[in-house]
């Protein structure tokens, strides 16, 4: 039987976002951490990691064009760009 | 429905976007990146092999401690590629077993014997320059996750190459047997390093279609070319012969000409008869099934856990 599969997300430095770096086998979540440490931070890319088992996560599709995105799309008046001011006014 | 959605592929892979994981593709997309990534990882595991062959043997700490970090970055890309094949519905067990049973390939290149010091030099040089002028394009290869581990790869591949420099430099400097050592280590690994690029285009039976995918961004041949170029002066500037009577410059082209590849060699190991081709994959069979009370160990610990967790809590 084989371990479990765990994605593994790094936070680079202090005020960075976890962003994910890949994934790996490990028996349980300790395992896994210290796998992960030994695997994506070799040179110091990380001062945190998480450890997810794949199984827990949840995702929409990537394509971009997926109908799941469709009800932001329309909504252009969330951009600051939507608004015109007078190239004069300051600070805004 | 599937030729709508092969055109988003078409549209996707042409205007230099990333294929990833949950999009539709074409089943002959998901195989060829799966052979060629599964190929790829396999090739850094066993490409340990020759240089640990080397790490007790190491004549200094320094050495000794660069040369196990460089083999453990190896196990690292293998660990990388082997992830990027499980985003495309591989098995991990079931790639390790293909290759303990030699039913998926590798880098001829590892083939090779490991049979003085110079030869961790000269691999880091050659063989490691080589893989970087292969996978620097693959860092734009069209599925996302292989370009993403060819990055991080490619990063530290850069090491690699270079502390083999500085220890071919090291020898350069030493004494008269150092020299005869390096230059002996070059004579052997020259022409194998140039056949890691793989066969010549026009024997090259997957490059088209891959080329088309954008998976591969250029022929066999035109990066072989780019690597004699790239080494011909660092060859000069360590003061090292590179094997080849042929080898010179050509104003006309603007490269170096070479001498012809002993192609039967080439296929000769890629079929299997290499001088280590056998012991390679022995040697590999033997660390997994040694390894198997490990996992079996750490499987059984994280069950009687989770066993008993479950317990405190009702
Ligand atoms: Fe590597
Ligand atoms: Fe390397």
């Amino acid at each position: 039987m084989s371990w479990p599969l765990y994605e593994v997300f790094v936070r680079g430095k202090r005020g960075l976002n976890h962003v994910h770096v890949g994934s790996l086998h490990a028996p349980d979540d300790e395992m896994a951490l210290r796998n992960a440490r030994d695997l994506y931070t070799r040179r110091n890319e990380g001062v945190s990691i998480w450890v997810v088992r794949a199984s827990a996560i949840t995702a929409s599709s990537p394509d971009e064009k997926d109908p799941f995105f469709a009800p932001a799309g329309d909504k252009v008046y969330r951009h600051p760009t939507f608004y015109s001011i007078p190239e004069d006014v300051p600070h805004l | 429905m599937d030729a709508e959605l092969e055109r988003e592929f078409d549209r996707v892979v042409d205007a230099e976007q990333r294929i990833e994981p949950r999009d539709w593709m074409p089943d002959g997309y998901r195989k060829t990146l799966i052979r060629q990534i599964a190929q790829h990882a396999h090739s850094e595991i066993i490409g340990m092999q020759p240089e640990a062959n080397w790490i007790s043997r190491a004549p200094s700490l320094r050495r000794k401690a660069i040369l196990l970090a460089k083999v453990q970055d190896e196990a690292g890309h293998g660990l990388y590629l082997y992830a990027a094949t499980e985003t495309l519905g591989a098995d991990r067990e079931d790639l390790t077993t293909k290759l303990i049973e030699g039913r998926q390939k590798y880098s001829s290149i590892f083939n090779y014997p490991t049979l003085n010091f110079a030869d961790v030099g000269v691999i880091g040089w050659l063989v490691d320059g080589a893989a970087i002028v292969n996978q620097v394009p693959l860092c734009r290869t069209s599925y996302g996750p292989y370009a993403r581990a060819m990055i991080r790869i490619c990063k530290e591949e850069s090491f690699h190459q270079r502390q083999g420099f500085e220890l071919l430099m090291t020898m350069m400097r030493g004494t008269d047997a150092q020299r005869r050592m390096v230059q002996d280590s070059v004579d052997r690994w020259w022409w194998p390093s140039l056949m890691m690029f793989g066969p010549p285009d026009e024997k090259s039976a997957n490059t088209e279609q891959s080329m088309a995918w954008r998976i591969k961004r250029h022929t066999n041949d035109e990066l072989r070319q780019k690597f004699v170029d790239m080494t011909v002066p660092q060859a000069r500037a360590l003061g090292v012969t590179l094997p080849d009577p042929d080898l010179r410059w050509n104003d006309d082209r603007g490269h170096h000409d070479f001498g012809e590849l002993d192609w039967e060699e080439f296929w000769q190991v890629v079929g299997g008869d290499g001088p280590c081709n056998r012991q390679r994959v022995a040697h590999r069979r033997a660390a997994h099934e040694n390894g198997a009370w490990v996992r079996d160990a750490a499987a059984a610990y994280a069950a009687r856990r989770a066993g008993s967790d479950a317990e405190e809590v009702a």
